[in-house]
């Protein structure tokens, strides 16, 4: 198990490990604390590309004869794009509708 | 096997894709003739989709087991497919005024993309199918939701649902990428085998169901519900609350059945405290609505709660109650939401005050409201009733004694917000009513429908018998 975490360069798999747990909570704090539309879409982003990370770095070094993780991780890529189009396309509609972006304006609806 | 024939296993999703490009190429094509007659040959095309798909074929998998075919499937689609068809007789009026006239060709479109997502949904073999079905279905609801451009509220609830959903399923992908690391393969039969107590697996477990609980809206995952509900046109609001919800619960069974069935004292503990969480908050804040949508909004948060009661039994039974409920569910919540969308579109009101006296002006709404409330609530002789009584025998079977008493106690307190829209109806004084209105022949036809359907589904003792024979357990 040991030789499997390090590759020929010598960067073990709980270091990408690490990266994408970061990315992940960075996102996550990022989607509690900011109080812009655009701010929180671009933290959810950053939730899905650490799970891309996720894919891409369990496939090359655990199971590196398939190639079903990388695959994922391409088609997680493109829905991603398509959910941030629609998810513009919806901010702006209510920057037409509320003059601005911003989250504390969208409290129409409360109880 | 050749082509074709795998191509045959998925023939619900390919005749659906098929209603939905004949009717995008009718939309871009036709001239302003022609687009008279969109909404009919649209609604008749889905019937007759409907009616092909009705019979079950023999269980299959197409595309190395990444499309699995089982029997039990072509009934929760037909079920999904007659809510749809229901909702569209519902919304045809909607689209008959100029104010949405232009956007009509686009609501059939996205709804109907919406449902093809939920099949893949339902008839995935492999995560990747699952996540494109889950985000196919996701995705167009959002702008669904966001419809009526002008209106703040719909922007508002568009945004607050793109946002979450993008959000859930951003954990729910993220618990994916755990299961394919720790069992390294993605086809649900190859990781449901793998599956052991490994912690890291245990988390990518809970990461994975918050994704799916955010979309059934289960008590802690339940926060976007109202404000969508309440902000989203009614029509989108009644197929959020069926479509959405159904296929949601359902494919949440099947996930729980299929892939972790070795989960399975794990997941019957969280689900027996989100079952009462869900049961008791949905009903409590129900109370205090004013809104109807919004109302309806935490009774279905309730009525998930009932759902998860005969998921978490796990056996065919539960399967069986599962399915039946939905199908009752589909019924008694869609007739409320015909009245609403018809007092609505005439009207613009929805708060539950403004239905004071509406028995004295419109006697045969009110009475449609009434038993679609008397089934809500599950009062005894309509359909709500035997689907309740159900997947409470469902959980019961399997020793849940505790969270049944608490599902029944719930029952009684939701008796009395359902009775209270009644009450409004039929007892409240008012000078001023709601004026006598006329629904259109479509929207009366789907009222019709329904309200036969909560009289007589709980007599049919034939349909629980169907579901049984497809239903399968852990």
């Amino acid at each position: 198990m040991g030789e499997l975490l390090i590759n020929n360069a010598g960067v073990p798999v709980l270091a990408y490990q690490l990266v994408s747990l970061i990315i992940f909570f960075a996102g996550i704090y990022g989607f509690f604390t900011r109080r812009n539309l655009m701010m929180m879409l671009i933290s959810v982003e950053l939730i899905l590309n650490a799970a891309d990370i996720n894919f891409a770095v369990f496939n090359r070094y655990l199971f590196p004869g398939e190639i079903d993780g990388m695959f994922f991780a391409l088609f997680t890529i493109a829905i991603a794009a398509c959910e941030t189009a629609v998810a513009i396309a919806i901010i702006i509609n209510v920057y037409r509708n509320f003059g601005n972006a911003e989250v504390d304006n969208l409290k129409k609806m409360k109880g | 096997m050749s082509y074709f024939d795998n191509f045959l296993i998925m023939r619900s999703e390919v005749s659906l894709l098929t209603v939905i490009l004949f009717l995008l190429l009718f939309d871009i094509i036709a001239g302003k003739k022609g687009k008279k007659y969109f909404q009919p040959v649209a609604i008749l095309l889905f019937a007759l989709h409907t009616l092909t798909n009705l019979v079950p074929a023999v269980a299959g998998e197409a595309f190395g087991g990444m499309y699995q075919y089982h029997p039990v499937m072509t009934i929760i689609k037909t079920m999904l497919n007659v809510a749809t068809l229901i909702i569209f007789l519902q919304s045809k009026h909607v689209f008959d005024g100029n104010e949405m006239k232009n956007q009509r060709g686009e609501y059939y479109f996205l709804t109907l993309s919406t449902l093809l997502g939920m099949y893949l949904m339902i008839s995935s073999g492999h995560f990747l199918l699952f996540f494109i079905g889950l985000e196919t279905a996701s995705i167009p609801l959002a702008t669904l939701v966001a419809f009526s451009k002008h209106c703040k509220k719909s922007a508002e609830a568009g945004a607050k649902f793109i946002l979450l959903s993008a959000f859930s399923s951003g954990i729910l992908l993220f618990g994916i990428s755990y299961l394919y690391g720790t069992t390294g393969s993605l086809y649900f039969s190859e990781v449901s085998t793998q599956i052991s107590h490994n912690p890291l697996q245990i988390m990518a477990f809970i990461f994975f169901l918050s994704g799916l609980f955010f979309k059934v809206s289960f008590v802690p995952f339940h926060l976007w519900t109202a404000d969508v509900y309440e902000g989203a046109p009614t029509n989108v609001t009644s197929y959020l609350s069926v479509v959405s919800k159904g296929s949601a619960a359902f494919v949440l069974m099947t996930l729980l059945f299929k892939l972790f069935g070795n989960y399975l004292y794990e997941w019957q503990t969280l689900l027996f405290w989100i079952i009462i969480v869900t049961i008791t908050v949905g009903n409590l804040f129900a109370l205090r609505q004013q809104n109807l949508k919004r109302f309806l909004a935490f009774s279905s948060i309730s009525q998930a709660g009932y759902i998860a009661l005969g998921i978490i039994s796990g056996s065919v039974l539960g399967m069986t109650t599962v399915i039946y409920y939905i199908f009752v569910y589909i019924f008694s919540n869609l007739a409320a939401f015909g009245v609403i969308s018809a007092i609505e579109s005439r009207t613009g009101k929805t708060d539950i005050p403004d239905y004071k006296g509406l028995y004295q002006t419109n006697p045969k709404l009110s009475f449609v409201m009434m038993l679609a409330m008397f089934s809500l609530a599950g009062i005894a002789p309509f359909a709500g009733f035997m689907s309740k009584f159900f997947i409470f025998s469902a959980a019961a079977q399997q020793g849940f004694y505790l969270l049944v008493i608490i599902a029944v106690v719930n029952t009684i307190i939701s008796l009395y917000y359902y009775l209270r829209v009644v009450k409004a109806m039929f007892i409240d004084q008012n000078g001023q009513p709601i004026p006598a209105l006329r629904t259109d022949s479509w929207n009366r036809a789907s009222l019709i429908l329904c309200t036969t359907a909560i009289i007589f589904v709980g007599l049919l003792g034939f349909i629980l018998d169907m579901i049984e024979k497809q239903s399968f357990g852990i």
